[in-house]
Formats: C-alpha cells, structure tokens, sequence
C-alpha cells in the first residue's frame, strides 16, 4: 500500500511511519505531500487533517494507529506517551524524555536531505526505543 | 516581514468544556488574541500544526474554524503585535524569577525549572528576561543539598 502524509516530517509523522512499517504493512510505501489534495485516491493519508488515521479525541495520530490496527504492545503503549507529549505537549503524561525526542527528530530533520532519508534515521530510532522499552 | 498564522474560529457557547480546552491549548501556545475568536502565531511548521489540528478540533466540537497565513499590512502592526507577545513571556518569566527569589526545595526547583521550559516553548520573541529567570531558578538549585 501507499501511505501519504504532508511533507516536512516531524516526531508524529516520522513515528507513525516507523508504526505502520513494522506493525501494519511490512511493503508499506510513503508518499509526502505539501497540500493534502495531492494525496491519490489510493492511498490511506495520515496525520492529515480530516484522515481517519490522524488526531483524534485528543490523542495523537501515532496513537490513533495503535488504537485502529488493535497494537496493543506496553512497549509500543509507552512510545505513544512519549510521542503525544513530543507532539501536543498537554502534559497528560509524565515523559520527560519526550523534550529530547522532540530535539533529536527536528535535528535530524535539518541533518537529512529529505524526508526519505529522515524516516531511515528515525526508522533505527524507533527501533532503538521499542528496544529499550520491551526491555 | 514576519509571516503569521491566525486561527479563526467560532464555538458554541455550551457546552463549555471544548472552549476551556481550547482556551488552555491556545495559553500554553502563547497564542495572541486578534478579536473576538480570532488569534494569531508567528508562522513556522509547528505553529501552523498545531493551529491546524486545533481547528480540526474546534470543527469536532461543532464549531467552525479556519487556519490562515498573514502578513500584516503595515510593519509597524506586526512589531506591535510581536511587542506585545514578548512582554506576555517577559512577564510570565519575572513571574517565575521572583517565585525563585522566594527560595525553596528541590522539588519547588523542579517545578520553576518545568515552567521555564514552558515558557520557553512560547518565547517566539526572545524575551531579555529568560536570563534573569533561569539564573534565579539555578541559583536556588546551588543552595540544594543532594
């Protein structure tokens, strides 16, 4: 399948597209878009306003894909933390270490060339904290 | 000419707890009232985000809202504008700086330190006295016996 979502990535969309990589659709492939009206029919769009995989009742995209494809892993749990209060910042969880993902991904994001090279970077993050989390 | 991104939007009146909702998203982005349901962000990638999801959310509560980019017609508008966001910081951080004055333990510390780091997120202007108020909060962390 095609996954499209809007161009310059940050930690809920780079999150998100490590998620369905390895949890949804293994041969996913990502589509970046500036204005989501280039989005094709056939793609499922995300983190999109409007998208059924985007935020909703205050949650996160990343953790409205946990919730739609049933993930319901504490590793991948505690990464939805950290990447709501990265991304919304409300302070409904306590992780502290969601200041420094947010660093991290926006340094990475002015390191990398594109956005396909950003989500290669972020794909070893992720996988790193799933790591330390399932730990 | 600095860019801005405003948030128009209309809720209804009851129930109250998505304007609250609202109203505390928009605080905490430091968000600069333009009028009544109109408010205003310089613009880069987060602050257009973050309206923009804001507006989805307005729209789920039964509102209406849209997200524009602006300029202001004149500069001397938007030096305005930015003034006055900087001296909202400003004071917020004073605020913070004279609680440190108060002295404390570690935990007051942490908590001015969570505040500063708030403050900080809304700082688009550089407001001077960021100095002054994370030299208040570390110096009572100097007085802290771990």
């Amino acid at each position: 399948m095609t996954w499209a979502t809007r161009r310059r990535l940050h930690v809920d969309r780079t999150a998100s597209a490590w998620l369905i990589r390895r949890f949804v659709d293994r041969r996913a492939r990502f589509l970046f878009v500036d204005d989501p009206d280039e989005i094709p029919e056939d793609a499922i769009a995300f983190d999109v306003k409007g998208a059924e995989l985007s935020h909703r009742d205050g949650n996160c995209s990343f953790e409205t894909i946990l919730d739609r494809y049933g993930l319901d892993d504490p590793a991948l749990r505690a990464l939805g933390q950290i990447v709501h209060e990265a991304d919304i910042g409300d302070e409904r969880f306590d992780v502290p270490e969601a200041a420094g993902l947010d660093v991290i991904v926006r340094g990475l994001g002015l390191a990398a060339l594109d956005d396909d090279e950003l989500i290669r970077l972020t794909d070893r993050l992720f996988d790193g904290l799933y790591a330390y989390y399932s730990g | 000419m600095q860019d801005w991104v405003l948030l128009a939007y209309r809720l209804p009146r009851e129930p109250s707890t998505p304007r609250i909702a609202l109203w505390r998203r928009l605080r905490r982005l430091g968000a600069a009232q333009l009028g009544d349901g109109l408010v205003a962000l310089p613009a880069d990638d987060r602050t257009r985000e973050q309206l923009e999801w804001l507006a989805g959310e307005v729209e789920e509560s039964g509102g209406e809202a849209t997200v524009w980019l602006a300029q202001p017609a004149t500069a001397a508008q938007g030096r305005a504008l930015a003034d006055r966001m900087r001296s909202a910081t400003a004071a917020d951080y004073q605020a913070v700086a004279e609680a440190a004055g108060l002295g404390g333990d570690q935990r007051r510390r942490n908590r001015l330190r969570r505040s500063l780091r708030a403050i900080r997120s809304r700082d688009y202007f550089s407001a001077q006295e960021r100095i002054g108020a994370e030299r208040a909060v570390e110096a009572l962390t100097e007085g802290v016996h771990v």
